[in-house]
């Protein structure tokens, strides 16, 4: 009995001790939305990268807010968010540099197959928001300061409705929590359209509206300043932004798809043919 | 819908027998995260709790409550106070540990250090007196003495050691702050779990739950045969 409790401390001892191997690599610290790495994109992009440039990301998932505070902390070497008024200031403030245009895709309005509301098939995204909020429906917020939710805030300022209404319910929690939220409640939501067509076959939820040019939302990707903090990875960063934005990077983006759609369009050309 | 539960278990096993990769370097990292913490804390803590037993000092028993009441901080709260502490904003952000096995390793210790020093203060109170002044009369030294204690209290002390650990290889809230959930490095059982949920994945959730429920079932059992059949000793 002894000799096998010594033999399998010692063997957790070791284990242990391997923790601390991990080190003195190239590691990019990338934070991002939850809206890229849940779709599936990261996925396809990012091994691609890291076998070429021999690298490793580590990824942090997270909201814009969140993302962007992360940036301002020196927690991260580089930023890929969708949130433009935000990630203004973040520049202007001198947190960032360098930020250059990705991709984009467009946020749809999705809602239960009744449609109490009565805005299926329309195009004003404003108009739909309004009619939802008179009808009093539920409607299910992030709520957590990440760029679709300031998008949605914007969306109801333009609509010229308080976003506290009956059936308006803050969940604060990242887009697929918010679209198996709205599901299971039977309510509507904005959403990026990445997400629901990666969630699309688990939910009963319908497309509501789409093709509003309100609701573009373009990906941006910001170094963090390096004269901020010692110790970033700039180098690796700026490696990682260029080859987002290369011919490679954005051929990969083009041609990610779930079930045959495509869920996130380069925007990055200008750079390319600029070069 | 009836299909979830039953398929969604089966989808688990089959995760689990076959091996999947990413599943198996999640459970890698939830372990080695937890153990080095309950080995870095327990000998430290015990010491404490030990102290905490036998010294009379004025203000032992605030000391005391002190630590009962650090039982129950919520692991977010730990999670955050670490998370601000080690971002490079914060005074140990030279140190550039935040998002890394050892900032979660830290973020652990802090959680289980009061459980045992609680828990193992409770242990050494059990113990006759007699026992402490028996081995001192006896010749033994301080460390002599207090080695011997802990042996008449061992089993209390592996039950403190098995809560705390309990507490760690469970919580979600530090880690998250702190680990990041960084899939490969700092992943593990909890992160995953919620992250899986948040996905809509829940056949990972539940591979991930029944390994934690098979762990709390196979420490049970190895206390178990240490212990005897429970009977005073």
């Amino acid at each position: 009995m002894k000799k096998w409790i010594s033999c399998l401390s010692s063997i957790t001892l070791l284990f242990c001790l391997s923790l601390t191997v991990s080190a003195a690599e190239n590691i990019i610290r990338l934070a991002t939305t939850t809206s890229t790495y849940n779709s599936g994109l990261l996925d396809e992009l990012l091994p691609v990268f890291e076998q070429k440039y021999g690298a490793k990301i580590h990824v942090l998932s997270v909201g814009t807010g969140k993302a962007l505070r992360m940036g301002r902390d020196g927690d991260v070497d580089l930023l890929m968010t969708h949130a433009p008024a935000a990630e203004r200031t973040f520049i202007e403030q001198g947190h960032g540099i360098e930020a250059k245009s990705v991709m984009y895709n467009d946020f749809v309005v999705v809602g239960p197959s009744n449609d109490p509301a009565g805005i299926e098939g329309g195009s004003d995204a404003v108009s739909a928001l309004r009619a939802i909020a008179e009808s009093q429906s539920v409607f299910i917020s992030r709520g957590d300061d990440s760029g679709t939710h300031k998008k949605e805030l914007a969306l109801w300022k333009s609509a010229g409705v308080a976003a506290g209404f009956d059936g308006y319910k803050e969940i604060g929690q990242g887009m697929g929590k918010v679209l198996q939220v709205s599901d299971e409640l039977q309510g509507y939501t904005l959403t990026d359209r990445g997400t629901w067509l990666a969630y699309q076959h688990r939910l009963q939820l319908k497309m509501m509206v789409a093709g509003d040019e309100r609701l573009f939302n373009p990906y941006q990707v910001i170094l963090v300043n390096p004269a901020s903090y010692e110790g970033l990875n700039t180098e690796g960063a700026r490696a990682l932004a260029q080859w987002l934005v290369s011919a490679e990077g954005q051929t990969l983006i083009n041609n990610f798809r779930i079930n045959g759609e495509v869920l996130f369009h380069g925007s990055a050309q200008q750079v390319v043919t600029n070069q | 819908m009836d299909m979830s539960l039953l398929s969604t278990c089966k989808e688990a096993l089959a995760l689990l027998f076959n091996l999947d990769a990413e599943l198996w370097s999640i459970i890698g990292v939830s372990f080695r995260v937890s153990i080095m913490a309950i080995l870095l804390s327990a000998i430290p803590a015990i010491l404490v709790g030990f102290l905490l037993a036998i010294i009379d000092f004025p203000g032992r028993w605030v000391l005391i409550a002190v630590f009962n009441a650090l039982m129950s901080v919520p692991t977010v709260v730990i999670g955050l106070t670490l998370y601000l502490l080690l971002s490079r904003n914060g005074p140990f952000g030279e140190l550039h540990l935040l998002f890394s096995q050892p900032a979660m390793v830290i973020g652990q210790i802090l959680l289980c250090f009061p459980i045992l020093v609680c828990m193992s203060h409770a242990a050494f109170q059990g113990i006759d007196r007699r026992a402490w002044e028996t081995a001192r009369t006896l010749g033994a030294h301080c460390g002599r003495a207090a080695i011997t204690l802990a042996c008449e209290a061992r089993f209390a002390l592996l039950a403190a050691m098995l809560a705390g650990f309990s507490r760690i290889i469970s919580e979600v809230g530090c880690s998250m702050m702190v680990g990041g959930n960084i899939l490969g490095y700092s992943r593990n059982i909890p992160t995953a779990i919620a992250l899986e949920t948040s996905k809509g994945e829940f056949a990972q959730g539940i591979a991930l739950g029944l390994v934690l429920l098979l762990l709390a079932l196979v420490l049970n059992f190895a206390l178990a045969s240490v212990r005897g059949k429970g009977q005073l000793v």
